[in-house]
């Protein structure tokens, strides 16, 4: 068991989170960009 | 007599107790898939073929014309399963299985409760915390590859965790794979303890009142477009992972092409289903799969499953101290973030009504799953980006 394995790879977690919430961030933008732009007009 | 010699010949040559460990694990998943109706498309496929792969005999040692074993690049054995082979070399070595079986994933999703309220899909990035975690205690244990595919049983997804630990060339793909498999299965037992652990009595109550919106047809069509194209741009190795599943949803949304909506639902998913179950068990040769190396990952998955609830309750409760009194969000639909679709979205629903009978989280919870989905996807593509 290699503990400082574990220590060094954590810049990846951080990477690999901020990554997803960027992307996710993204997305959620242009969601509510398309829905703004194709509302159903009632 | 013949006849009898080779069985005898056959039984006391080939015959390994482990043989019999295998048996069991095979016995266990078909009980699991039959009796207590768990992921049965694929549990059932793959413990017919963990039995059929560990009969005497049928998986045959590669060597080459001096009889000497071929060793893979990790210098183990490696054993041939005939057609198990054949169709592990067309379908899930070239990761083409899984990628297919995504398109009718697509084309089974209705986007339309997250599209509504998109808001929700930062829950699913939330859920993916497991992964990472995952990863990082893997590394302890295991190569950099290897620590990154078994981080990716997190994604909760099977095309997912097929693809990424294919292309990062790992060598537990048999584990990875029955572990991802048997814990998105398991999502019933794994979550409602963490949830419960992690929230309080109080929490569990809060109401999200939902109010419906319609979302235009347009939206529908763009979405998987203009996902795709992010993905492709931010992550391009998830551009594959990504652009079949939105596909599929396209087929689903763009209202011309029912047939073969209805096609990649059924027949397509189906199909696939059956050749990717089965040929996973290609992989659990006890020789392959019996290793100190496979418990590990199955524990290991486990607290990917964990730390994935455990990541989507924690964002939401975190959210909370910022939002106002009437605004708070009930933090138990931050675990429905994990990719096991419909199931945790039906599990965070039915833990509301147990709480509240009159509590109904389940478009709130549903929207949060899909998300997930897409998130997991993501996770895979950076993953791929960071170690392949």
């Amino acid at each position: 068991m290699n503990f400082q394995n574990f220590i060094a790879n954590l810049p990846y977690m951080g990477k690999g989170m901020v990554g997803i919430l960027i992307v996710m961030g993204a997305i959620i933008l242009t969601t509510i960009l398309l829905n703004k732009i194709f509302s159903e007009k009632k | 007599m013949d006849f009898i010699e080779f069985l005898y010949e056959n039984v006391v040559n080939n015959f390994s107790w482990q043989m019999l460990v295998m048996w069991a694990i095979g016995g266990i998943l078909i009980y699991l898939a039959i009796k207590k109706d768990m992921e049965p498309t694929l549990l059932l496929p793959i413990g017919f073929g963990a039995i059929l792969v560990n009969l005497p005999g049928v998986m045959q040692k590669v060597v080459d014309e001096a009889g000497k074993p071929i060793l893979d690049a990790f210098g183990n054995e490696q054993y041939s399963a005939g057609p198990l082979t054949t169709l592990f070399e067309a379908g899930i070595a070239n990761e083409l299985f899984p990628l297919i079986l995504f398109i009718g994933i697509g084309a089974m999703i209705d986007f339309g409760p997250l599209l509504s309220n998109p808001k929700l899909m930062i829950f699913g990035a939330a859920a993916q915390f497991g992964i990472f975690f995952t990863f990082c205690m893997a590394s302890m244990f295991f190569d950099i590859k290897d620590a990154a595919s078994i981080g990716i049983i997190g994604a909760a997804d099977g095309p997912t965790s097929i693809v990424v630990a294919q292309k990062l060339n790992s060598q537990y793909v048999g584990a990875i794979m029955v572990a991802a498999y048997s814990y998105m299965a398991l999502v019933p037992i794994i979550q409602p303890p963490v949830i419960k652990l992690l929230t309080s009595k109080k929490e569990r109550l809060i109401r999200m009142p939902y109010t419906a919106k319609s979302v235009s047809k347009m939206t529908k069509i763009l979405f998987p477009i203009i996902i795709t194209a992010i993905a492709g741009l931010v992550a391009p190795e998830s551009v594959y992972l990504v652009g079949f599943l939105m596909f599929g949803n396209l087929i689903r949304e763009c209202g011309v092409l029912n047939s073969l909506s209805d096609t990649a639902q059924n027949v397509l998913a189906n199909l696939i289903t059956i050749f990717l179950g089965i040929t996973i068990a290609s992989k659990m040769f006890y020789a392959q799969f019996l290793k100190p190396e496979t418990l590990m990952i199955l524990g290991l998955g486990l607290i990917a499953f964990i730390f994935d609830t455990a990541g989507g309750v924690i964002f939401a409760k975190l959210l909370n101290i910022f939002l106002p009194k009437d605004k708070k969000i009930n933090p138990m639909i931050g675990a429905a973030g994990i990719s096991a679709f419909p199931m945790s979205g039906r599990i965070v629903h039915k833990m509301g009504l147990k709480e509240d009978p009159q509590n109904f989280l389940l478009m709130h919870s549903m929207g949060v799953n899909v998300s997930g989905q897409i998130a997991s996807v993501i996770a895979g593509g950076l993953i791929l980006k960071f170690f392949g």
